[in-house]
This record gives C-alpha cells, structure tokens and sequence, in this order.
C-alpha cells in the first residue's frame, strides 16, 4: 500500500495526511475548499517545524520533504491513483452519501475504504458502495499524530481481509487498532459523548466552572484532560453534531444536547480551532489538532 | 527589551490560563496541571509573535518552555537584551 486518499482537510484529515507523509507514503489530501487545504498546508508545515517539542524520532526528514509526499487537491479525479482512503468529511449522511458515491466511481477496485467517523454507521455508509466488504471504520483520535491507538469499527460485511489490511497499516504507522462493532458511536463516542454533555449541563447549572469540572476528573480520577478541555480539543460543533446523531440513533433522552453547548456551537465558539470555547486559546492559530 | 520586561510579557500571557493562580518565575508550568504539554505548540507561536523572534529545530524543548525563567532565558539569548 503507497498511496493514501485523505478525504476532508479539517482538523482530523489534517492530522492524517500529515501522519502518513511522516511514515513515507504519499498522500493526496483532497478538500472541497482551496482556502481551507492552504489552511491545512500553513498547518501542518508548522506541525512539522515544531513537532521536535514531543518527539526526536520522527524528525529525520527535512521538514519539506515530508511536505512534498502531500497532494494537495480539490480533484477528487486523482483518487483513482489510491489504495486506501480514509474519509474524514463532517458528521452528515448527505455529505457522506456524496462523498462515497463519488469514491466508488473513482477509486480501482483493490482500494479500501475507511471512514473516520465517531458516530456514523459503517454498515450504512458501505450500502451505499458497491465494495461492502472493503468499507471499515477507523476512528482516529486527536491530535493525530501523538494517539499511539484507533478505534476500528467492523461494519455489517467488512471482511477479515480488510480488517488485516487496515491493522497492517496502522502498523506501520506505530498505531494499535481496537476492533469492536457496529453501532452507533462505537465504544468511545457512545461513553465520552455523555460525559462531556453532563459536564457542560453542570457549567450551565453553575454547579462548577469548567476548570474545576476539569480539574475533579484530572486530580480525582487521573484521566490526562477533563471533559471540557477535550470538547474543546474535538471542537464544539463536532461534539454537538454527534450528540445529535446518538440522539436520532437511540432514541434515547439521555443524549440530549446540553442548550449551553448548543449555544456555544451556534455562536462559533468552537473551542481550541477557534481560539474560544470553553477556555480561551489566544494566539493559537496552528497546532496538532 | 530588558529580562523583566520579557519576563513581564511572558507572565500576562501565562495569567490568561491560570486565572489569577499565582505563578512564580521558576515555576514548572506543565507539573501544575493547569496546562498541558500541547499547550507549548501555543506558547512557541505566542513567543515567535510577541518577541518577534524564530523558534529553531535545537530550542524545541519542553524545558525551554516550562518556566517563565526559562522562556525569558531563551528569548534573552535569541535577542537584544538592555539593561
């Protein structure tokens, strides 16, 4: 496998196709918006300049050399060049439905589909291809590069073969896969999701401010961020849109979208990528994530 | 720009994340649990822009972060310090 399609140039497609470059392959990241692949270009060139901050191993490549195994493109046409792709467009079934009618009309048949998704089910997106079996889940944590684990999901028909290929490769990425099943947000979206509505519900019920929410579940618990500070990281919007998506699947109450969260989602406070969420982030206008 | 002045400008940034938590200069940032090691990426784009000075591949370090001793020794040694 040489060659990896990186659908969607946002904070995860980012974050992937700067991970591959790393590892040696070519990457053609593909992207609707020119204004926002230039975006992902400025980011990930300054990733690369200080990712000397986290790790010493990765750095033997001249920063312009990892850079230039990158295609950035709004051509989805050179996808037919592709092995593997990994889509990571947002969280909504009429632009993944387009998405993937377009992929399976490209891609050669071998290519393999994996879909970076935190909510959306893999055996509903693999329906609407004809290479069921080539189509996984791969949900990939964030910052990309520094999450030694992804969750891989196993839709309906995705066959051994596949689920082989993709562990291989995030193999060679130094990544562990995770296999669970099918349904709607998986192991980690399904807890974590709940977790950071409730604690948004308590700021909004001025139970507690966000650092002290934070700060129980790090001194308290020793998780390494608090759930608030990971909303932020995810971003608001994206944690409101797979609340959303829990919601609808379930049916259940209990995933309900917290009105402050929506509020803040709505108002473009969207946490780390906007300089505001529920910390302020000044400054930051290019990072990991 | 004199140390202090470097350490001045270094300490209201800081002062933003601890919410008026008092932070001496010797202080290790990343061992108080209010930021965490991400939070460098943020720091080295705020230090290349307020002191308009270019963070190299051998300042990548988390030690030259950790302080804001060890930022104003960092800026000091890659700009004109008076006084």
């Amino acid at each position: 496998m040489r060659v990896i399609g990186v659908i969607g140039a946002g904070v995860m497609g980012t974050g992937i196709a700067h991970n591959f470059a790393l590892a040696g392959y070519d990457v053609i990241l593909v992207d609707i918006s020119e204004a926002i692949l230039s975006k992902a270009k400025e980011q990930i060139s300054n990733n690369i300049r200080l990712q000397g901050l986290y790790t010493r191993e990765f750095i033997a490549d001249k920063p312009e050399v990892i850079l230039n195994r990158i295609n950035f493109t709004v051509d989805y046409e050179l996808l037919k060049d592709a092995d593997y792709i990994i889509e990571n467009v947002p969280e909504k079934w009429e632009t993944k439905k387009e998405v993937y009618l377009k992929l399976d009309r490209i891609c050669p048949a071998h290519c393999i589909f994996a879909v970076n998704t935190s909510c959306i089910s893999i055996t509903k997106v693999a329906s609407l291809t004809n290479r069921p079996t080539q189509v996984i889940g791969s949900h990939y944590m964030n910052p990309v590069i520094m999450k030694p684990v992804v969750e891989v999901i196993k839709g309906y028909h995705t066959s051994e073969e596949t689920v082989e290929a993709t562990k291989a490769l995030l193999t060679s990425l130094h990544k562990e896969a995770i296999i669970v099943n099918d349904f709607p947000g998986f192991v980690s979206n399904r807890i974590s999701h709940l977790m950071m509505n409730e604690a948004a519900f308590v700021v909004q019920d001025q139970v507690a401010d966000p650092k002290d929410v934070d700060d129980i579940f790090k001194k308290c618990f020793g998780h390494k961020m608090g759930p608030l500070e990971t909303a932020d990281l995810i971003g608001l919007d994206t944690v409101v849109h797979s609340l959303d998506i829990l919601y609808e699947s379930y049916q259940d109450p209990k995933f309900r979208c917290c009105p402050l969260l929506r509020k803040m989602a709505e108002a473009g406070t969207h946490g780390r990528k906007t300089g505001q969420g529920f910390y302020p982030y000044p400054f930051y206008t290019s990072s990991l994530v | 720009m004199t140390m202090e002045e470097i350490k001045s400008k270094t300490r209201q940034y800081l002062g933003k994340f601890f919410n008026g938590q008092h932070l001496n200069d010797y202080d290790d940032i990343f061992a108080t649990g209010v930021v965490n090691s991400l939070f460098a990426m943020q720091l080295v784009m705020f230090i290349e822009k307020e002191f308009s000075i270019e963070i190299n591949n051998n300042d990548l370090d988390l030690n030259n972060f950790k302080s804001i001793d060890a930022v104003s020794t960092l800026v000091a040694s890659k700009s004109v310090v008076t006084g």
